[in-house]
């Protein structure tokens, strides 16, 4: 026979390990996130526990496939024996996910972030409470150039061509690329500012996706289109458009089987690289963060990375460490400059 | 979409197999003849195709907002307030024009706007499920039951005599539409509903069950599809999230779709034609034997049915959004969803302003914008001008009797064509 107390007492029991079963979960978590790994100066032991790399977009785009790439590079070329995980935390040009990385994981070197030059845009757009200085910058990883098109009928047969009409009336000519504030709208804001234009002055219409800016291009809406070099090749080569200037260092091969000229080369002092890269949550130890940016060393110098990088047509743009830093902190400033001139960063 | 209203009913009347035949079948000859479309008339449609600017678009949509307005139901005013709240809702998010953020009310969280996934899930499943749960009394505790499989595949003769001419013109919607490089499949769904509700001699049906209203919808949407393709095989542009997987995927067989992919790459575009006629056939072996079973689901009974409708739309919303933001988000709207149907507001209008909304005034901004400001973009060009003109005649000619009647003060008649009942 059971008193009522005992039964009481065994029912008390039963409700303490229900509550108790999160609260072991939580502790778990907790000490996966990393709070273990030594924070103390030297060589600390990394990684420990699972890699989780977030990709800031939704699966398919730049963000994706260079996270995912990371992750099967990690793998297959034996950087590391921990498990790697790719997680997607989409919105607003990546600034939801930047916002997590910097709230939700502090001082956690397990958890990386894929970002580049279209979120530094983006956290000015946006006016995001959260930027990219409040993370840990580890590295710059790959790059690609801007390519600026016309229509095959259309009388501009040199960028400087071009120039010439838009400094004499700037609302004359029609820029179309991709989302407002991103790199296309930065190309052309910048371009505006060396040709001394008011960037404020361009005429840009945005596009969601590469899709409706080369309809638009052939519709004859557009007169100038601005994207990265893989989207506008094929229309290139087949003859539809040509391709004025690439926007990199060097001239490359926009689909008309003879490299273009870069937008220096043209005249304008103008450079902007696509660029994507990783970053860590802030409030890692010098020794943490030493230790990612040596995965990530790593993970560049193997095989499986260069092999990736072949074979989706990216450019290697390595910097790590320090000069990663001071890389960024560079295109933050001349980024959000640019927006600011174009009229995009709001009061 | 459009197929859920009249499909919903149907099943309610015991008729799910004829309407899960008819939308089976109806697929199948609308994928056979457009694939057929498509291999065709390829060329010259993408030609044709691109010739549209964003005031062509605009006066596309404008077009379809107007010739969908059955949908607004059998009351003006309540149509209309679902419209608005579509419309509002659309509004949310990040614009695209400018990149400055509207109604979201300092949430990261808004700034991609109200995905249609979601404000579909909490309207339909949420919404439709908690008014059911609210009132255990008012329904049957299982569906009518099904009525006895008769005639060829589920339809009787009578279907099949009502079916085809709804197949053939959903087709002829659905293609054209998905060619077109922001078209989509969803107005020619809406407008091939909105096209059978108005011609079909059924009309009182509408509503309550109607095989036109699932027939012409799911053809126009399988249509569309293979019309997706005709921008994407020739000149390489993408209008979907689909035919962007399949553009990487092209990529990765160093195959680039364009304008020479119908010469240089035959091999691989009659192989994927191909594939799509051997690919309706498989989904017609497949989806007509599996009608049997999928009719079993309305057995189950209905708090079973209701609970399990509820953990797969929450788990359909995480999973396209891995946000418990837009599951509450969905919620949220299901609530809403919960009154507007509790108060009979109709339901379809809020979708319709969700899609369509945006579209206008994105292509309306971008026109004038493009013509630094001159109205005169709408009417320049022929194209324009008879969609516009296309629009004004679909918004007046059914209303001219009424108006008609009104001047010769024929009261009675005016108050009978207004059509309203409350």
């Amino acid at each position: 026979m059971m008193t009522t107390a005992s039964r009481a007492r065994l029912r008390a029991g039963a409700l303490a390990l229900a509550i108790s079963i999160p609260i072991v979960l939580g502790a778990a978590a907790c000490a996966e996130g990393g709070n273990d790994v030594g924070a103390s100066a030297g060589e600390v032991e990394y990684p420990t526990s699972t890699i989780r790399i977030m990709a800031p977009a939704a699966p398919g785009g730049g963000w994706d496939l260079t996270a995912r790439t990371m992750q099967k590079a990690l793998k297959d070329g034996g950087v590391t024996s921990q498990a790697v995980e790719v997680d997607n935390v989409t919105g607003a040009a990546g600034t939801v996910g930047l916002a997590q990385l910097v709230s939700k994981h502090n001082a956690d070197p397990h958890r990386l972030m894929v970002t580049g030059l279209v979120m530094v845009g983006g956290v000015v757009t946006n006016k995001s409470a959260v930027n990219l200085t409040q993370t840990t910058p580890i590295a710059t990883l790959t790059a690609e150039a801007e390519v600026i098109v016309v229509p095959a009928a259309s009388k501009y047969q040199t960028l400087a061509d071009l120039v010439d009409d838009f400094k004499a009336n700037p609302t004359a000519i029609k820029w179309g690329g991709g989302s407002a504030g991103g790199t296309d709208q930065i190309l052309v804001g910048l371009l505006a500012k060396a040709a001394g234009v008011d960037p404020k002055q361009a005429k840009y219409i945005p596009y969601s996706g590469g899709g409706e800016t080369k309809a638009a291009l052939l519709s004859g809406d557009l007169g100038v289109g601005v994207s990265s070099v893989s989207e506008f090749k094929e229309l290139v080569k087949s003859g539809q458009l040509r391709a004025l200037a690439v926007s990199g260092a060097s001239g490359v091969d926009a689909g008309a089987g003879t490299p273009a000229p870069t937008i220096k080369e043209s005249g304008f002092e103008v450079e902007l690289m696509n660029w994507r890269g990783v970053v860590a949550p802030p409030g890692l130890s010098d020794a943490q963060r030493a230790a990612v940016v040596a995965l990530v060393d790593k993970l560049h110098s193997s095989q499986a990375w260069k092999d990736a990088l072949a074979q989706q047509g990216w450019d290697d743009f390595y910097k790590s460490g320090d000069e990663a830093k001071s890389f960024l902190d560079a295109e933050s400033t001349r980024i959000t400059t640019v927006l600011t001139d174009i009229g995009l960063a709001g009061s | 979409m459009a197929t859920s209203i009249e499909g919903y009913q149907m099943a309610r009347r015991g008729r799910a197999r004829a309407a899960l035949a008819t939308a089976a079948i109806g697929s199948f000859v609308a994928g056979t003849i457009s694939t057929v479309l498509l291999s065709v008339l390829a060329v010259p449609m993408a030609r044709f195709a691109v010739m549209f600017r964003a005031a062509d678009y605009f006066a596309l949509a404008v077009l379809a907002m107007v010739a969908v307005t059955a949908l607004v139901g059998r009351s003006m005013t309540r149509g209309l307030l679902s419209l608005a709240l579509g419309l509002f809702v659309g509004l949310v998010g990040i614009d695209s024009l400018t990149g400055q953020a509207r109604f979201t009310f300092g949430s990261v969280n808004l700034l991609d706007g109200v995905n249609i996934v979601v404000v579909i899930v909490g309207l339909f499943a949420i919404g439709e499920t908690l008014h059911l749960a609210s009132r255990p009394h008012d329904v049957p505790s299982t569906v009518a039951p099904l009525e006895p499989a008769r005639g060829f595949a589920w339809l009787t003769r009578e279907d099949w005599r009502r079916s085809w001419r709804p197949w053939l013109r959903g087709t002829a919607l659905g293609f054209p539409f998905g060619a077109l490089p922001s078209g989509g499949a969803e107005l020619p769904t809406f407008l091939s509903y909105t096209y059978e509700s108005k011609r079909s001699k059924h009309r009182d049906e509408f509503g309550e069950g109607a095989i036109e209203g699932v027939a012409g919808p799911e053809a126009a949407n399988n249509a569309s599809f293979s019309g997706v393709l005709v921008p994407l095989l020739t000149l390489g542009i993408p209008t979907s999230a689909t035919a962007a997987v399949m553009l990487a995927a092209f990529q990765i067989f160093n195959v680039q779709p364009g304008p020479d992919l119908f010469d240089e790459g035959g091999a691989l575009v009659w192989a994927l034609i191909a594939s799509l006629y051997l690919g309706n056939v498989l989904l017609l072996l497949l989806n007509l034997p599996l009608i049997r079973l999928w009719v079993k689901v309305l057995q189950i009974p209905r708090p079973v049915l209701y609970s399990g409708i509820l953990v797969f739309a929450t788990l359909g919303v995480y999973a396209v959004s891995g946000s418990v933001f837009q599951v509450l988000l969905a919620y949220a709207i299901g609530v809403v969803g919960f009154f507007m149907r509790r108060y009979d507001f109709p339901i379809a209008p809020v979708i319709l302003g969700l899609i369509l909304g945006p579209m206008m005034e994105e292509q309306f901004r971008r026109a004038l914008s493009l013509s630094n400001g001159d109205f005169g973009v709408f009417v320049s060009r022929p194209l324009t001008v008879v969609l516009l003109s296309l629009a004004v005649l679909a918004l007046v000619v059914p209303y001219t009797p009424r108006l008609l009647a009104r001047g010769r003060g024929d009261r009675v008649l005016a108050k009978v064509a207004l059509g309203e009942d409350d």
